[in-house]
């Protein structure tokens, strides 16, 4: 597991560079940085802020809809950013049209002080450095599991059994969530448990989809049954929402991200009789498979191909900056960060386990944000029991193959 | 006026119009009949911090060569608007042919997003608009009734709904109706239903939209019909008054012959807003249950992947669909015109 022991390694190495690391000795150049809003990001382009003055002039756009105007910012030449912050599905588009440059002159000149696992290669070219990892998993109440006399689930077939028996208990009415609002949220939830499932989205080789299948209906019967434990208004829960009913004490058993665990168990917006009897645990495996049912993402940074080289340097020079061990350990538990200076602590848990259960990367194939947006969009019906499995999944094959068809993916 | 002199007089206002109007849709047009290139793929690697995997990737090099050889992409004719996710004529057909009854026929066509959407945009657009009409038209009689001190903030008071922005209003009615909220709960206690919710059911959920088109356009309509309460000539009123017609009578055979150029105005521009409804179905989250030809567009562009040429094709699809609305108004108007002006 080259994951866990970054661990070890991240201690020693943040000693020996942290000397490297003051002062960007840059001539000069523009840094514009567009990026996701939350806490850790935030950390990091704050981090590379610092790098301003003397001729480098520093802006950025931390804004939630940044996979909107991604492309669209980075094709004109010049680029209206010099770096993109992505994610795994994220960068896919940005490659696709070839707006994010190869980063190996680079990570050659200034990227010593990286692991070797931070850098994300495409067909052998390092196209982005991860800096954090992130993955949906279980967090539970260890009080409310008591009472019901319930052991931890590591499977989500004790999600259910431990949810009946907090129902029946009397004890909450919805113990479970997931983020399971329509679109983008559902869909990542159909994609991690028919992963778990070990179900494969496509024919080998080819962008024809494969999910209409025994794994197919498995994985849909599994999100129908947990969604009876959760509260009606399921289909419009996003992240917030699942975290602000975990907050207010709500739920049991919730399925949310690792990003959440940091926010979740501060003495903000919640009560210490809930957040200390919250728990993180590996995302539960599911249909007998011997993996957890999720995908892991990691978020990094690109440089744009439409600028200079001087400013695509300032901006990778930055960006290192960011990622000093000294930003890192001043914001160590906001996220899982791979950057060496970190040291994994109470918020880390629940995504370490699922990574070291062996869980896959989401897939970065350039039609999956087609079969994504399908999946969100064409899941409800089932879900709300107004059609069957079968018909769900060949709506949402056909949706796609038209889209992939436009596209120009399939035939 | 000379036609000459009308010409220049309108030129400025032509031009606007041909720049901001007719050119972006012509545009819009070009780009429903386009399609991507062939993506080139290659079997690649990727690794990163979770180790390396066989994937597949876009040739960049071929991609480009072809993008500039072609940079609107492939003609793809009229087969965007025929596919799938637009008019589906061969999932229609086919539903026709396999079909043994009306409700069967019915509920696979609800199956296809086009069709789907274009159910609730319908639905919504023949119950919101009426509804506004009348609402409009009791709140302008009621004002209009009041001692003229009062009026002002009453007034003011009737325009919020249309003050505040509609994301806003439709995410003050969304966490008013959730479950904790207060009229979810006091749903759920006055029916005895704990899992009653307005959220989850697809009635409820087009009922709390429909109440919310109203909520927000009645004033728009209010604030049309209280201008033109204004203008009710006082003489012809005075005249009814002393012919002994009721207050009934006076509002059915003075008022609203008065008023009816604005009832029509209001439901031209009623039709044409409420044919596009889009934020409150964003406000709501209530796209498990609803979905409009606007909406349509929204997630084709969202996302890593935009689909330019369907969301091309729909938004082309939603101007036919205004024009069709409006037509049986605009005749009348038209008619109307010109026997006046015989």
């Amino acid at each position: 597991m080259a994951f866990l022991r970054l661990s070890g390694l991240t201690v020693a190495a943040a000693l020996a560079s942290s000397a490297a690391w003051a002062g960007c000795d840059l001539a000069g150049g523009n840094i514009n940085i567009l990026s996701n809003d939350f806490g850790a990001i935030n950390a990091v382009v704050d981090g590379a802020r610092t790098c301003e003055g003397d001729g480098v002039t520093f802006s950025n756009n931390a804004t939630t809809e940044h996979r909107d105007i991604q492309v669209a910012a980075l094709t004109p030449n010049p680029a209206e950013y010099t770096s993109a912050i992505v994610a795994n599905s994220s960068i896919v588009p940005l490659y696709n049209d070839g707006l994010i440059r190869p980063l190996d002159d680079l990570v050659a000149a200034h990227g010593a002080g990286l692991n070797p696992t931070q850098l994300i290669t495409i067909d052998g070219q390092v196209m982005a450095v991860a800096f954090m990892a992130n993955a949906q998993h279980l967090f539970y109440r260890s009080d409310i599991l008591e009472q019901a006399g319930v052991a931890v689930p590591t499977t989500y077939e004790e999600v259910l059994a431990a949810s009946e028996a907090i129902r029946a208990a009397g004890l909450m009415e919805h113990p479970y969530a997931m983020n399971s609002k329509v679109g983008w949220n559902l869909g990542e939830e159909f994609i991690n448990m028919y992963l778990g499932h070990g179900g494969a989205f496509f024919e080998p080789g080819s962008a024809t989809p494969a999910i209409n299948n025994a794994t197919g209906v498995a994985t849909l019967e599994m999100l129908a049954a947990l969604n009876a434990y959760a509260n009606p208004d399921f289909l419009t829960f996003d992240s917030n929402a699942t975290a602000a009913l975990w907050e207010s004490g709500e739920l049991a058993l919730a399925t949310m991200w690792g990003s959440r665990a940091a926010p979740i168990l501060d003495d903000e917006g919640s009560t210490a009789e809930i957040t200390g009897a919250t728990m993180l645990a590996a995302a539960p495996m599911v249909g007998g498979g011997d993996t957890p049912a999720s995908t892991l993402w990691w978020d990094g940074f690109t440089i744009s191909a439409n600028v200079s080289d001087e400013d695509a340097e300032a901006t990778f020079v930055a960006l290192m900056h960011g990622l000093s061990p000294d930003v890192i350990m001043a914001n160590n538990d906001l996220a899982v960060w791979l950057a060496p200076g970190y040291t994994p602590g109470a918020t880390a848990g629940g995504v370490f386990a699922t990574a070291s259960g062996g869980a896959t990367p989401y897939p970065m194939l350039p039609y999956m944000g087609l079969m994504h947006t399908a999946l969100g969009d064409n899941l409800s019906e089932f879900l709300q029991g107004q059609e069957s499995a079968e018909q769900a999944l060949a709506d949402v094959e056909a949706a796609y193959v038209t889209a992939a068809r436009a596209q120009g993916f399939v035939e | 006026m000379p036609h000459r002199t009308f010409l220049w007089f309108i030129l400025p206002s032509l031009m606007a119009m041909f720049l901001f109007i007719a050119l972006p849709i012509g545009s819009v047009l070009v780009q429903s009949l386009h399609v991507e290139h062939e993506q080139v793929l290659i079997e690649s690697e990727t690794c990163g911090p979770f180790g390396c995997t066989p994937s597949v990737s876009i040739d960049q090099a071929a991609t480009r060569a072809l993008r500039e050889a072609r940079p609107l992409g492939r003609f793809n004719g009229l087969r965007t608007y025929t596919d799938r996710n637009h008019l589906a004529t061969t999932e229609v057909a086919l539903a026709w042919q396999e079909a043994e009854s009306w409700p069967a026929f019915a509920s696979r066509l609800m199956n296809l997003p086009f069709y789907k959407a274009l159910a609730f945009t319908l639905s919504y657009t023949f119950i919101v608009t009426p509804l506004v009409i009348l609402t409009g038209m009791a709140v302008a009689l009621g004002v209009n009734g009041l001692p003229q001190l009062m009026k002002g903030a009453t007034i003011f008071v009737s325009l919020l709904p249309m003050i505040v922005t509609p994301l806003v209003g439709s995410l003050i009615l969304f966490w008013m109706i959730d479950a904790d909220g207060i009229l979810g709960a006091t749903l759920q206690r006055l029916t005895g239903d704990p899992n009653l919710s307005l959220k989850a059911s697809p009635v409820l959920t087009w009922l709390t939209l429909f109440v919310y088109g109203i909520w927000h356009s009645a004033p728009f309509a209010f604030i049309v019909f209280y201008a033109g309460l204004q203008t009710v000539p006082a003489e012809t009123m005075e005249a009814a008054q002393i012919d002994g017609a009721t207050r009934w009578q006076r509002l059915r055979y003075v008022v609203i012959p008065h008023m009816a150029p604005l009832v029509v105005f209001v439901v031209l521009i009623q039709l044409m807003d409420n044919f596009r409804v889009f934020e409150a179905i964003v406000g709501l989250s209530a796209a498990a249950n609803a979905s409009s030809l606007s909406i349509l567009i929204y997630s084709d562009l969202r996302g890593d992947v935009a689909q330019f040429g369907s969301a091309a094709a729909t938004s082309m699809l939603t101007i036919i669909g205004v024009a069709i609305l409006l037509t049986p108004v605009l005749i009348r108007t038209w008619r109307d015109f010109n026997r006046k002006r015989v």
